[in-house]
């Protein structure tokens, strides 16, 4: 039986993190990651939890003893946001590399400067290449969600890399709504006991984590994280169907919505995907074929997926709420266009939302009536177009 | 699709719209129906306008973005209605319901435009007879109850006694409840 409760998407993921009761979690406050941990510290304050729940001095700290945690075979927590991901920058990459199953929300928050505390994507497109699993959440709900999913996707033999859920700062982080939570027994069983495959604290069978790594094997232990990248594909399906099974709730790499017979789609992330599909109705009753491919997961990056789901759309817009400052498009754009390569389809770029500019319907509208004029031959889709920003 | 029905709060910092419009969502979702509380951060200060936004609807809410067209506008200051917009995006059919000592028909000369019913009540009154501090965001939920029967207030009783229940003294719940009926009570519409 689910329970129904109305929470922000910060306490929806506090909650998950309640029910998982990982052996220790480290964190630093940020908006709009605080009342995340906030919330999660009023669980140890109360005995809730068992978690040893450490607090550090900086981001950079939070995940070394994240990732020392880890090591010792602990199942370990942090979350942060913006130029707290980029002070961690150093010890995510090596998080990812010792092949640590650490999962760790990001609240999505502009990195400065100018300095701003909402939303964008520019946190999480940066660490893109830092071989960290990124799922995204569109609401409250799917927040919850993915941090239950992620502990079994990372924990999972063939995969042992980090994960980040991540889910729009304000928008989503400080939004009350409504959505469903698992029994903790459930929960809890769902969770399981985590065994490290390998402990530092186990003197029966001694490691050695994080050494040098020169010449002679560097290259190696990268392409077996490419390996582990692209065995994350079946495994975040896998979990995604098991957890369907548990909540009613399926998940996969992508969200396919109202596409079977559109000419103009839109691809997006996080939180717009929903008011998306709002507008998309509302065109549909009046007769244009639109529809939405949402990306769950961006890294691993679900080509082949996107590919056979954009396969009979004409016309395609990318949003991305991030630059890619001097490279042709943004973050989003110029992998979807890589997985398109050799179709038929024209692609549009529409940059939005930054520094958490809001992405409102009749904005949807507009992009939807842009990739109107570019399929009829009325506008080019050389540059990237920039959703409601002046001058 | 039934309607999504769209709320939008204005008040100064320390009025308590926040609390007001995340209030409203969970009295809602206590209902069995689907909701939203969120207000706007910007840098704000105590006495800077400020706004906050409740959704809610029979059926599962997927928007994401600002209410730009809302049904009903709450003002918990009235010095606000002439020195912000309260009226933006709103049609003739919307709901204004504002906190303050004036007359419905003194608010209007204000906004200066025609349509829209206008309600008034003396919140910050009641809030400092019934609980002894000028914070008009409870009341105003009693009178938005009376003008739109949107939830039960017996809901919005209950919500109160949830969100009182800890750390605060018995009174401070009972004046806010006895508040609120008074607003039910006593709001005025033209």
């Amino acid at each position: 039986m689910a329970r129904r409760l109305i929470l922000s998407g910060n306490d929806a993921a506090a909650e998950a993190m309640r029910q998982i009761d990982p052996d220790v979690v480290a964190a630093f406050p940020i908006t709009p990651q605080t009342e995340l941990m906030h919330k999660f510290a009023e669980f140890v304050a109360d005995g809730d939890v068992k978690a040893e729940f450490v607090l550090v001095e900086s981001e950079h700290s939070a995940m070394s003893a994240t990732v020392g945690a880890s090591a010792a075979g602990a199942r370990a927590m942090t979350a942060t946001s913006a130029n707290g991901l980029a002070l961690m920058w150093e010890i995510v990459y090596i998080a990812a590399s010792m092949r640590l199953p650490i999962v760790m929300p990001v609240i999505n928050r502009a990195l400065s400067g100018p300095i701003n505390i909402h939303c964008d994507h520019s946190d999480t497109m940066g660490c893109r290449d830092s071989s960290w699993i990124q799922l995204y959440s569109e609401s409250a709900q799917e927040a919850y969600d993915n941090v239950l999913q992620a502990i079994k996707i990372a924990e999972h033999p063939d995969v042992l890399l980090p994960v980040m859920v991540t889910f729009d700062g304000f928008i989503i982080s400080h939004t009350a709504e409504v959505l469903e939570v698992l029994e903790d027994d459930e929960a809890r069983k769902w969770a399981g006991e985590y065994t490290a495959k390998y402990s530092l604290l186990n003197t029966d069978d001694p490691v050695t984590f994080g050494p040098l790594d020169l010449q002679d094997y560097y290259f190696e232990h990268k392409r077996q994280q490419v390996e582990a990248m692209k065995n994350a594909r079946g495994v975040i399906r896998e979990v995604g169907a098991a957890y369907g099974k548990l909540s009613g709730r399926s998940y996969d790499l992508i969200e396919s919505y109202r596409l079977e017979d559109a000419d103009t789609a839109l691809v997006a992330l996080g939180s717009t995907a929903g008011t998306t599909k709002v507008v998309i109705d509302e065109l549909r009753e009046a007769g244009r074929k639109v529809g939405l491919l949402k990306l769950r997961a961006f890294r691993p990056f679900p080509g082949e997926e996107i590919k056979a789901a954009l396969a009979g759309v004409k016309t395609v817009g990318v949003l991305d709420r991030a630059v890619s400052f001097g490279a042709p498009g943004g973050p989003l754009e110029k992998e979807i266009k890589a997985a398109l390569y050799g179709g038929e389809q024209t692609v549009g770029n529409f940059v939005y939302g930054l520094g958490g500019r809001d992405m409102s319907m009749g904005d949807i509208k507009s992009v939807f009536d842009e990739l109107d004029a570019i399929s009829a031959g009325k506008q080019s889709v050389d540059e990237p177009r920039f959703v409601g920003v002046r001058g | 699709m039934s309607q999504m029905m769209e709320i939008r709060w204005h008040a100064r910092g320390g009025q308590g719209a926040k609390t007001a419009s995340l209030l409203l969502a969970a009295a809602a979702a206590m209902e069995g129906k689907y909701s939203q509380g969120f207000p706007d951060y910007g840098p704000e200060r105590m006495g800077a306008p400020m706004r906050g936004f409740t959704r809610i609807s029979e059926e599962p809410i997927r928007v994401h973005c600002a209410i730009y067209s809302p049904q009903i506008v709450i003002v918990l200051d009235d010095t606000l209605v002439s020195a912000v917009d309260i009226t933006a995006g709103t049609d003739e059919d919307a709901i204004i319901i504002v906190n303050t000592v004036k007359t419905p028909a003194e608010i209007r000369a204000e906004i200066g435009k025609p349509g829209r019913t206008i309600h008034t009540v003396n919140a910050t009154g009641i809030a400092i007879d019934e609980i002894g501090r000028p914070i008009p965001n409870a009341p105003m939920l009693g009178a938005l109850i009376k003008i739109k029967p949107l939830l039960g207030l017996e809901t919005v009783n209950n919500q109160i006694k949830k969100k009182f229940s800890h750390g605060f003294r018995p009174e401070v719940l009972e004046g806010n409840i006895r508040a609120i009926q008074r607003a039910f009570e006593e709001v005025v519409s033209e």
